[in-house]
Formats: structure tokens, C-alpha cells, sequence
């Protein structure tokens, strides 16, 4: 199975062939290196920029607007900052032209901690991305759905903000991309680039299937009766694995949703969870302070709060001006298993 | 210069014209553009100051540079054809290109029915797909980070080129560097023309407090970029340097970087209160001058076109007034592309 970084190599791959792609680019995108996590290596249409976060995102507004397909790449989120008035206008483009221009481009960066990153290469952007309208936001916590999600980031006709929770770019997957070969061997062999000279290499790759996952729709990752926990990116799996932990030592069955779409995000999914359970709990790792995890909950609690069997409640990253490098720093700023699981305990014991 | 362009054949018929370098037909269109641009600017400054809209910001003082851009840019619609990034004092490029002033009379009104933003945006940021116009947005100096972009869309698409305008202060901007850096890569060169009207001004800034550089097209010298500086204030000088250098980013597929030196005639914008500025030169004035003395056209001729554009822009003015506010509740719409109306509870 392939890991994350594999699955948006082999979209984007799909993305050129079939669905118009013409611009894979970003510092270090292009060939030799393929991108600082190999999420661009053997593509046709990928090339190296300048190092210039700002003229990145501004090429990639002006290819979209001149009816190009460009996929643009921020290193690591924690450099995209400088761009953020340029995020706003590839957001205001349609709406400020009265719906004159398209903008469809995507950009794609790295986010989160969960590298030993320090400071600057831990950040999260999804509570600032959140606060930019006109974008569509996607984070995949799988290879399955990072692969269905760059399909359909790369269809969309609007930017799309597709964030790549980079603890997770090395997992592997335990669901077979349409296509991919079963083996993590034969597919290593087919579109890893390998180390040393690669100037005559060529990937072979496999015959890719469409699989698209909607923009907009969340998924049930678990099931469960007691509480609904609510989450993305690299939290998810830390989710999944508190809930097993709940189930197999509290007797308590927690639902586990996957939001994958922040904007627009599924909130069927969410609140037909809530009214199930009567009981939820946001989880995300960007500082907690005006978090988007804040918003889902004003909502349920201004839809819900006369159903509710329990406070709702939000784990997130402390309101810290970053992310220190000692483990013991790492592991205290960030949610961690050991406090999801805490705070879904606290929750599934709380009585009205 | 190839000699089968149309720009080329007008510098070549004008050769024979005493005292002018460009055909008399051309020069006269010009100075009807530039009247036209000057006109409608000041009716949209009496709108504000009649209360008839918000904020003024235009390029009165600049017609003589932005017509003869306008006249030179092959417009059309996608990457095979000519896109421009401008900027708030653009509107005489647009003109000049065929654009209507009682759009921006709209745009002054907000009324439903400007074209360019539905009333969402101030005068002067306009939007004209059908001609590559790039949605002008007020942040200084973007359009030099996107035009890299649509520049090699036209490499692609092969014969076309981009051109980005912004003001002399703006250059201060990384975004202006970033322009410089991604144009002239060898890797990869762009067919980009940068263009810098350079009025000495930013805000209430002078020059001197902006940036130190001899000449800002000097800046283009380091990587390697044609750079030229010239009069922006002579349409004829303007038109000739344009033709010249916009045939060099089109044939050499390169980029260029121009400095034209412009005059701000109503101070920045309503800001400062749009107000006439005498010491400034006139270019209009400058060139009416040279036309009525080469016996190219009389002193009556020239009253005339000016009434007869100040009539229009009046009427406009009248016409807007009564078109409709827009819908509040169209605040909803095109927030994505093709969007109309309220999707759900925030979008
Ligand atoms: C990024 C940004 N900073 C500040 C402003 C406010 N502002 C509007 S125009 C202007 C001066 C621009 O001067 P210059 O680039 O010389 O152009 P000019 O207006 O003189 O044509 C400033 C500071 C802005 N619109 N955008």
C-alpha cells in the first residue's frame, strides 16, 4: 500500500494525464529532489521556482486566471505566511470580479507537528485558512483519501487549500489506491526515484483509476453510541486509537468522524452524529485560541445545546508562540493520545 | 522593430510629417483618447465630491503613457492574446482599448450594473475579462507577483505577452523584485513587460523618502532585462518606446522594464481631497500645444472634442443615478465560481 506522499504523487500524476494539470511547482519541486517529501518526484509537468513563497502563490494566480491548471507547493506551511494577502485575493478574485474570473488552483503545504520540526516547521494553517473565504480547505489523514481528495482539488474550479498533516506523509495506507500495485515493493520500485544520479530515471506508473472524494463530505472512521469525536489530519489516528483504548477499558464505544473538508465541511455528518450520541469533542492541533475546532463548537452548541447530555468541548494546541524541539516541548504543546483520551473519558463520564 | 506590424506602419508613415515622428490620424486619436480619459476622471471626481460615491482614485496626469499602452496591447481573451495587470490609475489604458466610461461612472455609483465588480469595488478597479484585464484589487504592487503567471500562460500559447503597471513607490514591494527574479530566470524567461509610472510620489511620500535608487529601471540592468527610461508625459515619445519594446517582449519573447515619468494632477485620490494641482505638467495641455502649433488640428476643434466629452460623461453620470443599488442579498453570490445565491447557513 502506499504511504501519503506516494498517494499525492500518484493523483497528481493522474491529475496531468487526465484532468489538465499543467503546473506542479514550488522550491525543490521539480526534478532532482521531487519536493522535500517526495510528494512530486516523475511528474511530467513539475519545475522548480524560485525561492519566493509570494511569487508562488501570485504564478499560480496568474496561470489559473490564463485558463492554466497550476498545483502549487509552499514548503512548509510555517513559510506560507508571507503570501497571506495573495491568499486573499486568489479567495476575492470571483466575488470582487462579481464573478467575472475563476481561479482554479491548488496549493498544497505541509502542516502540523509530529517531525521533531521546531519551531518553524511544526505550524498548523487551518485556523488561518479558515479565516480566508472563497478557498476550499481539505486535509487527508489517509493515502486513499489524500489520493481522492488531490482529484478533486485538481477538478474543482475554485482555489483549493490542500493541507498535508506531514506526520502522516510517511504512513502507509490499509486501503489499495485504485490501480496501485498490492505490494509496497513493486510500487517503491516503480515510482520512488532512486537515490544517487537520477537523471535518466523515469517513473513506470501504474494504471491509476479515477476515485474522487467530494469536497465538502466527512467520514465515519469508527462507529459508536457514546460520544462523536470530531477531528483531522494528524489527530485522527491519535483519535482512533483513544477510542479503541475507550472501548477496550471503559466499555465505551466513541464515534470517530473524519472531517476531511474544512471548508465546506460536512456538518450532516456531524450533527447527525451529535444527535446520536448527545455528546462531542473537537480535536485539531493549531493553537486553540479563534481555532476552527471554536467554530464547530459555537455551532453545536447553538443547534444543540438543549440536546446535549454533556458540555462540548475542544483538545487542542496550547496558545503558545511555537512548538519547542524537545520531545517533552513537542508532546506538551500539541494534543497527544494519552489527552484525547482523557478528554473523551471526561466527557463520556460527565452526566447532565 | 519587424516592419509589418501595425505600429510599425505608423511610425513609418509619420517620418513623412514634419515636426512629429507618428501619423496625424494616430496623434489625433490620441489626444481624443486622452481628452476622453481626462474628461471622464474629472466627472468622477465632481461625483464624490457631489456625493454621488465613496472614494475617487484615478490617473489624470498619466493619459499620455496609459493611452498609448491601451492602443498598443493586442487584446482578446486567453493566453493567446496580450493580458494586463494595471492598477487604480489605469483607466486611460482601458479607454484606449475600448473600454466605456459609463462603466466606471458605475463603478463610481455603485450600481448593480457595474460591470467590472457589481458595485463591490472602488473606482478605478476595473475588470475586463473579454480583453485579459485582470482584476485591478487595491493591495500595491500584487499584480507584480501574478503577472508572472499569465506571462507564461502567453509563453505557451506563443506571441502574446503580459504587462504589469504599478506606481514608483509600489517598487519597494518584494512583490516588484519577485517580477524582476521569476521574469528573467534563464531557465525559464518570460515575456513580461514591467512598466513603473513614475509620478515621485506615494501618497505624501516624495521620492526622496522611497527609495534611493538613480533610476528605478536600473534595477532591471542587474539581471540582465532590457530597461529604458522616458517621458511618460509624450504621447508620442511614449507611443514610440512602447511600440519598440513591447515588439522586443513579444519577437524575443523577454522581459522589459520601463520607467515613465508621469504627473499627478489631482493629488493622490479623494483622500487628499482631489484637488487640482497647477505645478504639476499637463500633458494634454503640453501636446494641444504641439498639435495646434504643426497646424494638426485648431483651437476649436480641440474645445469641441472637450465639450462634446464633457456632455457624455454628464449624461452617464445622469444615467447612473437611477440604475439600482445592488441586492444585499447578492452579497451570497460568486463567492465560488458560478455561485448564485445562498448555498447554506455560511456559504
Ligand atoms: C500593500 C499596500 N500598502 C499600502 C497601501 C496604501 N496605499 C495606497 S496607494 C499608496 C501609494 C502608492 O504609491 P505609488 O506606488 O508610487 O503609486 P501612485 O499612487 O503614486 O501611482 C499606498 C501606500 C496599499 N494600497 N497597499
Amino acid at each position: 500500500m502506499a504511504n501519503m506522499a506516494q498517494a499525492i504523487r500518484m493523483a497528481l500524476h493522474y491529475g496531468e494525464k487526465h484532468l489538465g494539470v499543467t503546473d506542479v511547482f514550488g522550491e525543490d519541486v521539480g526534478p532532482p529532489l521531487g519536493g522535500v517529501f517526495t510528494a512530486t518526484q516523475g511528474l511530467k509537468t513539475s519545475w522548480n521556482s524560485p525561492l519566493d513563497e509570494r511569487g508562488i502563490i501570485g504564478t499560480a494566480i496568474g496561470l489559473a486566471l490564463a485558463g492554466q491548471k497550476p498545483v502549487a507547493e509552499i514548503q512548509f506551511c510555517d513559510y506560507i505566511f508571507n503570501t497571506i494577502d495573495l491568499l486573499k485575493i486568489a479567495g476575492n478574485t470571483t466575488w470582487s470580479s462579481n464573478g467575472e474570473w475563476c481561479v482554479p488552483m491548488v496549493v498544497m503545504t505541509p502542516v502540523g507537528s509530529g517531525i521533531r520540526g521546531s519551531i518553524y516547521h511544526s505550524h498548523s494553517f487551518d485556523a488561518m485558512m479558515t479565516h480566508i473565504p472563497g478557498w476550499k480547505i481539505v486535509m487527508p489523514s489517509t493515502p486513499l483519501d489524500a489520493y481522492g481528495l488531490m482529484l478533486a482539488a485538481v477538478r474543482d474550479p475554485n482555489p483549493v487549500m490542500y493541507l498535508k498533516p506531514k506526520a502522516l506523509l510517511r504512513v502507509r495506507g490499509e486501503e489499495l489506491i485504485p490501480g496501485e500495485p498490492a505490494d509496497e515493493k513493486t510500487l517503491k520500485e516503480m515510482i520512488d526515484a532512486p537515490l544517487g544520479d537520477r537523471s535518466r530515471w523515469k517513473p513506470r506508473w501504474p494504471a491509476l483509476q479515477d476515485h474522487a472524494v467530494e469536497i465538502g463530505r466527512g467520514r465515519v472512521r469508527r462507529e459508536g453510541s457514546r460520544l462523536t469525536v470530531v477531528s483531522y489530519g494528524r489527530t485522527l489516528p491519535l483519535c482512533l486509537q483513544a477510542a479503541e483504548k475507550l472501548a477496550a477499558e471503559e466499555n465505551v464505544e466513541a464515534e470517530v468522524i473524519d472531517l476531511r473538508s474544512l471548508w465546506p465541511y460536512d456538518w450532516d455528518l456531524i450533527a447527525q452524529s451529535i444527535r446520536k450520541t448527545r455528546k462531542v469533542l473537537f480535536v485539531n492541533e493549531d493553537t486553540e485560541v479563534t481555532n476552527f475546532g471554536e467554530h464547530l463548537l459555537r455551532r453545536a452548541v447553538e443547534d444543540f445545546f438543549y440536546e446535549l447530555d454533556a458540555a462540548p468541548r475542544l483538545v487542542a494546541g496550547a496558545h503558545i508562540p511555537g512548538i519547542g524541539l524537545a520531545d517533552s516541548l513537542e508532546m506538551a504543546s500539541v494534543p497527544q493520545m494519552p489527552s484525547i483520551f482523557q478528554a473523551m473519558l471526561e466527557l463520556a463520564r460527565e452526566v447532565p | 522593430m519587424a516592419n509589418d506590424t501595425p505600429e510599425a506602419r505608423h511610425l513609418k508613415v509619420a517620418k513623412a510629417q514634419p515636426g512629429f515622428r507618428l501619423a496625424p490620424e494616430l496623434l489625433l486619436r490620441m489626444h481624443d483618447l486622452m481628452v476622453k480619459t481626462r474628461v471622464l476622471e474629472e466627472r468622477l471626481i465632481k461625483m464624490y465630491k457631489q456625493n454621488d460615491g465613496f472614494f475617487w482614485i484615478g490617473g489624470p496626469g498619466e493619459e499620455a503613457f496609459n493611452v498609448a499602452l491601451g492602443l498598443l496591447i493586442r487584446k482578446g481573451s486567453g493566453p493567446k492574446f496580450d493580458y494586463f495587470h494595471g492598477h487604480y490609475r489605469s483607466a486611460g489604458v482601458l479607454l484606449a482599448m475600448g473600454a466605456e466610461p459609463l462603466d466606471f461612472i458605475r463603478q463610481m455609483k455603485c450600481v448593480a450594473s457595474d460591470p467590472f465588480s457589481g458595485g463591490r469595488n472602488f473606482s478605478g478597479h476595473s475588470s475586463i475579462r473579454k480583453w485579459n484585464v485582470v482584476p485591478i484589487s487595491s493591495p500595491i504592487e500584487v499584480q507584480f507577483s501574478m503577472a508572472p503567471g499569465t506571462a507564461m500562460a502567453n509563453k505557451r500559447a506563443g506571441k502574446a505577452i503580459t504587462i504589469v503597471v504599478g506606481g514608483d513607490a509600489g517598487s519597494a514591494e518584494g512583490d516588484f523584485s519577485t517580477a524582476l527574479v521569476w521574469s528573467s530566470r534563464p531557465a525559464d524567461p518570460l515575456p513580461l513587460l514591467m512598466a513603473v509610472t513614475n509620478n515621485k510620489w506615494g501618497i505624501s511620500t516624495p521620492a526622496e523618502g522611497q527609495h534611493g535608487d538613480r533610476l528605478i529601471s536600473e534595477r532591471g540592468t542587474a539581471f540582465g532585462i532590457r530597461s529604458e527610461t522616458f517621458n511618460g508625459n509624450d504621447p508620442e515619445e511614449a507611443y514610440a518606446r512602447l511600440a519598440e519594446i513591447m515588439e522586443y517582449v513579444r519577437a524575443e519573447c523577454r522581459p522589459a522594464l520601463i520607467e515613465a515619468y508621469v504627473s499627478r494632477l489631482y493629488g493622490h485620490s479623494s483622500a487628499s481631497g482631489a484637488n487640482f494641482v497647477a505645478e504639476e505638467e499637463d500633458p494634454i495641455k503640453i501636446f494641444e500645444t504641439r498639435l495646434e502649433r504643426e497646424g494638426l488640428i485648431s483651437r476649436k476643434r480641440i474645445e469641441a472634442i472637450w465639450s462634446q466629452y464633457g456632455d457624455e460623461m454628464l449624461k452617464h453620470a445622469q444615467q447612473a443615478r437611477h440604475e439600482p443599488q445592488p441586492d444585499p442579498k447578492s452579497i451570497w453570490d460568486h463567492v465560488y465560481c458560478g455561485q448564485k445565491g445562498r448555498a447554506g447557513r455560511y456559504v
